[in-house]
């Protein structure tokens, strides 16, 4: 057994992390932050060109030939970055077409889609906070759809969406559909902006086989990196901020309080990395064990990091709660990561089922 | 990455299977030897079999064989199915061995090793005193060198098992002129002597496992001293890294979460609490914590075998390990309901049976968090050392 990463996945992350901080600095991210636009094309077709649009996907459809540790092992570091973009709804398109598709549906798709010149999405939730397969209940009907799908990621930039049928089907819904009706939601994560989109007899394409329920786990093991990044990033800045400001004449780390809590928050978080690497190996090796652990990191790792996202606004103080402050930003990925796919509750209690407690 | 036990590994453990199925449990006329001869004749064999004390020399009684994460990980796995005798615990093997590992002299490594690691001699620890606990390196002990001899007068208290050792490890102040922590040797004792005394400290378990020790005029060969004058501080952090590791194995959270899950799944009138939702939450989120510790575990001594430090990681173990026993007992003590108003039985809960097993599991966990450095010490060096943050000098001062 070998529980590490290897020299290839180690450079992976460095690269990624290069890219983002040369492309992606406080004032650029403040700047899409802030904006109004919901797709930054330019920070998008940067990771594309450095292959991460297609990172796990089969070569022979013009991708890197990955696995899922591999994305995830990106997803931790965007989610450091805070890197605003559509890399989760992207990816997960690009893992559905792939898990579920039938060769021409691949063919049509996966090229485009791993080499940046198309974008995809994933629709899933419907009313009620439901985003489990078994609870979806949009069903095809002769080819069309008519319904409504909720926190669709990007959806009015993506040349083709995966929207997630009852049982776990699948269907793919280009944007230009007849009947394709997409509505801008005020999302709190401003860096995943998301939308709800309307089929009335809208034409759809079935995928040959209902990977519904992969596509969920896959999402659930992105989140979590995702998650992992986004608070390790929080300890880090939450740490400077306490070695630089200075009440009663000294920095506030000196005081115990300030860092006993630190190091709380970095107990939380530090020992969960391996959590969700074993979620995604899960997913590519351990068919028998991927669902239950992708659940637990998902529901362990979102959740510690809200925690560590209202810790650090505490040790920030009044400046933690204000919208200058890029705290915020962290904060609100967390709220995505929690929320997006169900929160802590309902995945927690998957486990207990699926472990037959 | 690659978890799968591979082709080399599952011969590996055939192996290890065909070696249990064959020496445990013992048969024949040593079948009826007292249980403890039966398990040191069976370690004996296993550690010649190269399963047992993988990582010490054969010279002073190991197995001697390369780091393997996946061996140690299999024998580990197979010892649990065939409930075999493993590795002799306490503080002997797995703080005092280590350290003279590191820095003994070659006759201490010849003398004490082999008979500690068959447990054929006890070790308790002699570091905290009634006025250094947290700030250790305050302590007053003192030794002083006299015809070639070492005589100790001082005053240790939280130690261990004192009533049953056959020897102490000890930090005394020789170097009265030398600083705080500079002024500190570490010196090995054997407890059989006159001019010590120890008392039993009855804990709120009831039981009593820690002991005051008054040491008047003890006496030490010269050259029983770890390491050199003045150099015991260092010597003592070998131990202390080696006891949070211990302290803060994932093995051991591990084990109390499979019971706790059982105990959460026993048939009782109105169904098994595990079917209360709140029960179901509560266990779920103890496992995430469970599962990211055992992974955590993994990726260390991935990093280790390589050779390469795993950043502050190895600094987070008992502190987790400590949170998530309090984790587990809250939720132990709800499961047993008004058999949380008996007494504590540390036999059961080291057997991990019974309803008053977890009574005193909900007050042991609290034991755990303050031994081997408190919580809150544990907060500071992580602070510190792992985040990089500023020492409290103040403190330092204050106690010079």
């Amino acid at each position: 057994m070998n529980f590490g990463l290897s020299e290839e996945q180690e450079l992976l992350q460095e690269t990624v992390r290069g890219y983002a901080a040369n492309e992606c600095p406080a004032s650029r991210l403040r700047e899409i932050f802030d904006g109004d636009a919901l797709h930054d094309e330019t920070l998008w077709r940067g990771l594309a060109e450095m292959g991460i649009a297609g990172l796990a996907l089969p070569e022979r459809y013009g991708g890197a030939g990955l696995e899922m540790i591999d994305l995830a092992l990106v997803a931790e570091v965007l989610g450091h970055a805070a890197l605003p973009g559509p890399f989760l709804g992207h990816s997960l398109a690009a893992q559905a077409i792939l898990l579920g598709g039938s060769d021409a549906q691949r063919e049509q798709w996966l090229p485009r889609l791993a080499a940046g010149d198309a974008l995809g999405s994933v629709a899933i939730a419907e009313a009620g906070d439901r985003w489990d397969p078994a609870s979806l209940e949009l069903r095809l009907e002769d080819g069309h759809l008519s319904g409504e799908k909720g926190f669709v990621p990007h959806a009015s930039a993506a040349d083709v969406i995966v929207v997630v049928l009852a049982d776990g089907g699948l269907a793919l819904v280009e944007r230009a559909a007849d009947g394709l009706k997409i509505e801008g939601v005020e999302a709190v994560d401003r860096t995943r902006r998301v939308e709800h989109l309307t089929f009335e007899r809208t034409p759809a394409d079935p995928l040959a086989q209902a990977a519904g329920a992969r596509l969920r786990d896959a999402g659930l093991v992105l989140l979590a990196a995702d998650a992992f990044g986004g608070a390790w990033r929080l300890i880090e800045d939450s740490t400077e901020y306490a070695k630089t400001r200075e009440q009663f004449g000294q920095q506030i780390a000196m005081f115990q309080s300030v860092k006993h809590k630190l190091a709380d928050m970095a107990v939380e978080i530090e020992p969960s990395r391996g959590l969700y690497w074993y979620a995604a190996h899960a997913f590519d090796h351990l068919p028998d064990e991927a669902e239950r652990a992708a659940a637990l990191a998902k529901a362990h790792i979102t959740d510690r990091f809200m925690q560590v996202a209202r810790d650090a606004v505490e040790v920030h103080g009044g400046i933690g709660f204000t919208w200058e402050c890029d705290v915020q930003i962290w904060f609100k990925r967390a709220m995505f990561d929690r929320g997006f796919l169900g929160g802590p509750v309902h995945h927690r209690e998957r486990c207990a089922e699926l472990a037959g407690w | 990455m690659d978890l799968r036990f591979s082709e080399e590994y599952e011969s590996f453990r055939g192996e290890v299977r065909a070696f249990l199925k064959e020496h445990w449990p013992l048969s024949g006329a040593e079948a009826e030897l007292p249980p403890a001869e039966q398990a040191g004749r069976f370690r004996e064999r296993a550690t010649a079999a190269g399963y047992l004390y993988r990582s010490i020399p054969s010279h002073y009684g190991g197995a001697e064989q390369p780091p393997d994460v996946l061996k140690a990980t299999v024998i580990q796995e197979e010892w649990r199915r065939a409930h075999a005798p493993g590795e002799m615990r306490g503080i002997g093997p797995s703080m005092l061995v280590p350290t003279l590992i590191e820095c003994g002299s070659e006759q201490q490594k010849e003398k004490f090793i082999r008979p500690t690691l068959r447990g054929d001699v006890q070790w308790c620890q002699g570091y905290s005193e009634p006025g250094s606990g947290s700030d250790l390196a305050s302590l007053q002990t003192r030794a002083v060198l006299e015809d070639g001899e070492w005589v100790i007068n001082g005053h240790k208290i939280w130690t261990s098992g004192a009533q049953h050792a056959d020897y102490m490890f000890c930090l005394c102040r020789t170097e009265p002129d030398a600083g705080k922590h500079g002024g500190i040797s570490y010196l090995l004792i054997d407890m059989h002597q006159p001019g010590i005394d120890v008392r039993p400290l009855r804990q709120m378990t009831g039981s009593a496992d820690f002991n005051e020790v008054f040491l008047n005029d003890v006496r030490t060969p010269a050259d029983w001293i770890v390491g050199k004058r003045g150099e015991g501080w260092i010597v003592s952090r070998a131990t202390l890294k080696h006891e949070r590791n211990m302290i803060g194995s994932a093995e051991q959270s591990q084990a109390i979460f499979d019971r706790l899950v059982g105990l959460a799944r026993a048939e009782r009138p109105g169904g098994p609490r595990s079917r209360d939702p709140h029960v179901r939450q509560g266990l779920a989120e103890i496992e995430g914590y469970v599962a990211a510790h055992r992974y955590s575990g993994y990726r260390q001594l991935t990093q280790a075998a390589r050779g390469r430090d795993a950043g502050m990681a190895p600094l987070l173990n008992k502190i987790t390990s400590t949170n998530l026993g309090d984790k587990m007992a809250k939720l132990a003590y709800d499961l047993i309901g008004e058999q949380g108003l008996c007494s504590p039985s540390f036999e059961n809960m080291r057997a991990g049976r019974g309803e008053s097993g977890w009574v005193g599991q909900y007050m042991w966990s609290l034991g755990m968090a303050i031994g081997g450095g408190t919580a809150n010490i544990q907060r500071n060096v992580i602070a510190e050392r792992g985040l990089g943050l500023p020492r409290d000098r103040a403190a330092d001062q204050r106690s010079k």
